[in-house]
């Protein structure tokens, strides 16, 4: 006899107790400090902030602890969080040439003034698992500090004109993504901050894309540079500008080519990606994926997957792709239901049309 | 009720943000209106939009009743109504006819619903001609021009391969007689329904980020051909539970052996025959 699935609240009730208990693991194995997952993983940590639209990194790592390390997870805790957050103020645009760097490179210059910088890098570690415990290393500062300004790379082939020009007071005052639906055509400070909240991932994977013919746009790494940048906030109340603290930035400005087009001169073009914290591939795969977007501006032909902005900025959400891939395994018993009593519908007049006339079903064309 | 949050979870600005893209759907019945969604501590596709419009609505004196494929007890049904019951405090009801504002996904009551009552649809997505034109702002344009032959087209197409219109569920409807809108994936049984409803009926859709409404007695008209007029999903079945030959029935599995029976989708509805039949 069919008894009606009751007691869904308890059976949600123990499956929190059952995922606090899997989360936990080993009670016998210490809990993970705040402390430890902000400074052993803290790029775990910057792509949590970067995608959850936060920067803070205390509550980054409650979020990865609490999300036992799945980072779509933890993003989606943040996001969650950050939108009951009231709005203070905006603050003045941030001033990455006043960065204080700790790495610049450039893949299109040998040297530039300020040099390159390698600081913590991956790139040239050999990947050769780590078996015996870290012992701690002490660095020795370098004998001459580097530059307090280190003026940016394309600055130097903007002297020549031969980078499209960018007046910094020309953008008109951007909406903001959270709290304004996204509508299409979308301006390029609207496809920016999506970027900047899009899936690393997603991007990296449309920026790829980019470089193996659909939409390729000749990328050079024009500089990339990580370090620390002051936040400024100018209080109507107060009417002058106020630091408020410094957050950790990369920054990638992408050079492209650009043939010709629409009244405009053949010349390099920029792509720009910016991410919180150490988050170089994020940056660069922005920066890749900026540029293919601008595809109309500079009347290109529109045609491959990262050009499309409707298809790239309507995908490129974590939380969103999450939520509605993972809404299929929530009930659909009503709709499976419809489909069901349609397809039977179906098949028995297939079945009856097949006994008597193989060629005709219904008035419409057999297969 | 959990203090640290605002009432019903949002913010007071948010809630009046809402409560304006609400009345604007109200006054274009039928027309997805764009709003400023929030992030929701629920997943997209789970209902964001449907809390969203409920957080708005909801007062203190509210009975609220929430359901998933017509059933109370489905697990993202009590999901959302716990949320509430945690963040508002408000009285919840499992009876159509004790609530004044009900949340559901894929179903609309079996019960008539009351001049007093809100019905609140969780939509996955608004947009009717999304399958059939991806972009979205070329179906901006085709809904500013009433243009909705492709839809015409695609209807015409399942009767000339099957002889009948082959959509079961999110059922496309003509309200007012000008804006082509998704009823939600509620099945096409559902959709006479709405047809001068005397309850208001609001649709969130969060991911997607749009509003849309169908006003009191309203005209709903499912799309059809003068000669394929509308029809609705009926069962050589009663609900074996309550005997109800009126009612959308869910179809289960028994046994191993594939054995069938068919109950009332809708939980309440099938719950008060029953204790009707007894007394």
């Amino acid at each position: 006899m069919y008894v009606a699935v009751k007691g869904g609240e308890q059976a949600i009730a123990r499956s929190l107790e059952l995922l606090a208990e899997a989360r936990r693991g080993d009670a016998a194995v210490p809990e993970l400090e705040l402390a430890q997952i902000r400074e052993q993983l803290r790029l775990g940590v910057a792509r949590v902030m970067q995608e959850g639209s936060l920067y803070d990194e205390e509550l980054a790592a409650l979020a990865i602890r609490q999300a036992a390390g799945d980072m779509l997870e933890a993003i989606f805790l943040l996001r969650a969080y950050r939108t009951t957050l009231p709005r203070f103020g905006y603050t003045q645009p941030l001033d990455t040439t006043a960065m204080r760097v700790r790495r610049r490179v450039s893949g299109t210059f040998k040297d530039v003034p300020g040099g390159q910088v390698l600081g913590p890098t991956y790139d040239y570690t050999q990947r050769l698992l780590e078996f015996d415990t870290t012992t701690p290393v002490v660095v020795k500062p370098a004998e001459t500090p580097l530059p307090s300004n280190m003026p940016r790379v394309l600055d130097l082939l903007d002297a020549e004109a031969l980078i499209e020009r960018i007046d910094a007071g020309s953008d008109p005052e951007p909406m903001d993504l959270t709290r304004e639906p996204l509508m299409f055509p979308a301006d390029r400070a609207t496809r920016l901050q999506n970027l900047s909240r899009g899936d690393e991932g997603f991007l990296l994977s449309m920026a790829y894309s980019t470089q193996r013919g659909y939409a390729e746009s000749h990328p050079f790494a024009g500089e990339i540079r990580m370090g620390e940048v002051d936040v400024v906030v100018c209080p109507e109340e107060l009417g002058f500008a106020i630091e408020i603290g410094s957050i950790t930035l990369t920054e990638c400005q992408m050079i492209n080519q650009f043939h010709g087009g629409n009244g405009v001169p053949p010349q390099f073009t920029r792509g720009y990606g910016l991410s919180m914290g150490e988050g170089e591939r994020k940056a660069m795969s922005m920066a890749l994926v900026d540029r293919a977007l601008r595809c109309d501006e500079l009347a290109e032909a529109n045609y491959a997957p990262a050009q499309n902005q409707e298809f790239v900025l309507s995908h490129s959400d974590s939380v969103e792709a999450s939520g509605f891939v993972q809404h299929l395994k929530l009930p659909h018993y009503v709709d499976f239901q419809a489909e069901l009593s349609l397809l039977r519908t179906l098949a028995a007049q297939h079945a009856a049309a097949t006994d008597e006339q193989p060629l005709s079903v219904a008035g419409g064309e057999a297969p | 009720m959990t203090p640290s949050y605002n009432f019903a979870f949002l913010d007071e600005d948010t809630k009046r943000m809402l409560r304006r893209a609400l009345l604007k759907a109200v006054a274009i019945p039928g027309y997805q209106v764009p709003f400023g969604s929030r992030e929701m501590p629920l997943p997209y596709g789970w209902g964001t939009g449907g809390i969203q419009v409920t957080a708005a609505l909801l007062g203190p004196d509210d009975v609220l009743k929430v359901i998933d494929q017509g059933a109370d007890d489905t697990t993202n049904a009590v999901n959302i109504r716990r949320f509430f019951a945690r963040v508002a405090g408000v009285a919840t009801t499992e009876h159509t006819a004790d609530a004044t504002l009900i949340q559901t996904r894929h179903r609309i009551p079996e019960t008539s619903l009351r001049e007093d009552q809100i019905l609140v649809f969780q939509v996955p997505e608004p947009e009717p001609l999304r399958t059939l034109e991806p972009r979205e702002a070329e179906t901006r344009t085709l809904h500013a021009l009433a243009d909705y032959g492709l839809m015409h087209v695609k209807l015409y197409e399942d009767i000339a391969q099957y002889g009948h219109i082959a959509t079961s569920y999110d059922y496309p409807v003509l309200v007012d007689g000008r804006f082509l809108t998704s009823p939600s994936p509620i099945p096409k049984f559902d959709n006479p329904k709405m047809d001068h409803s005397p309850a208001l009926m609001l649709f969130g859709a969060g991911r997607e980020k749009r509003l849309y409404a169908i006003p009191p007695y309203t005209r709903v008209e499912s799309l059809a051909f003068e000669d394929h007029p509308f029809e609705i999903q009926r069962w050589e079945h009663r609900c074996e539970l309550c005997g109800s030959g009126e009612s959308y029935l869910d179809e289960v599995v028994v046994d191993d052996r594939g054995t069938r029976m068919f109950v009332c989708s809708d939980t309440d509805f099938c719950g008060q025959r029953r204790a009707e039949a007894q007394a």
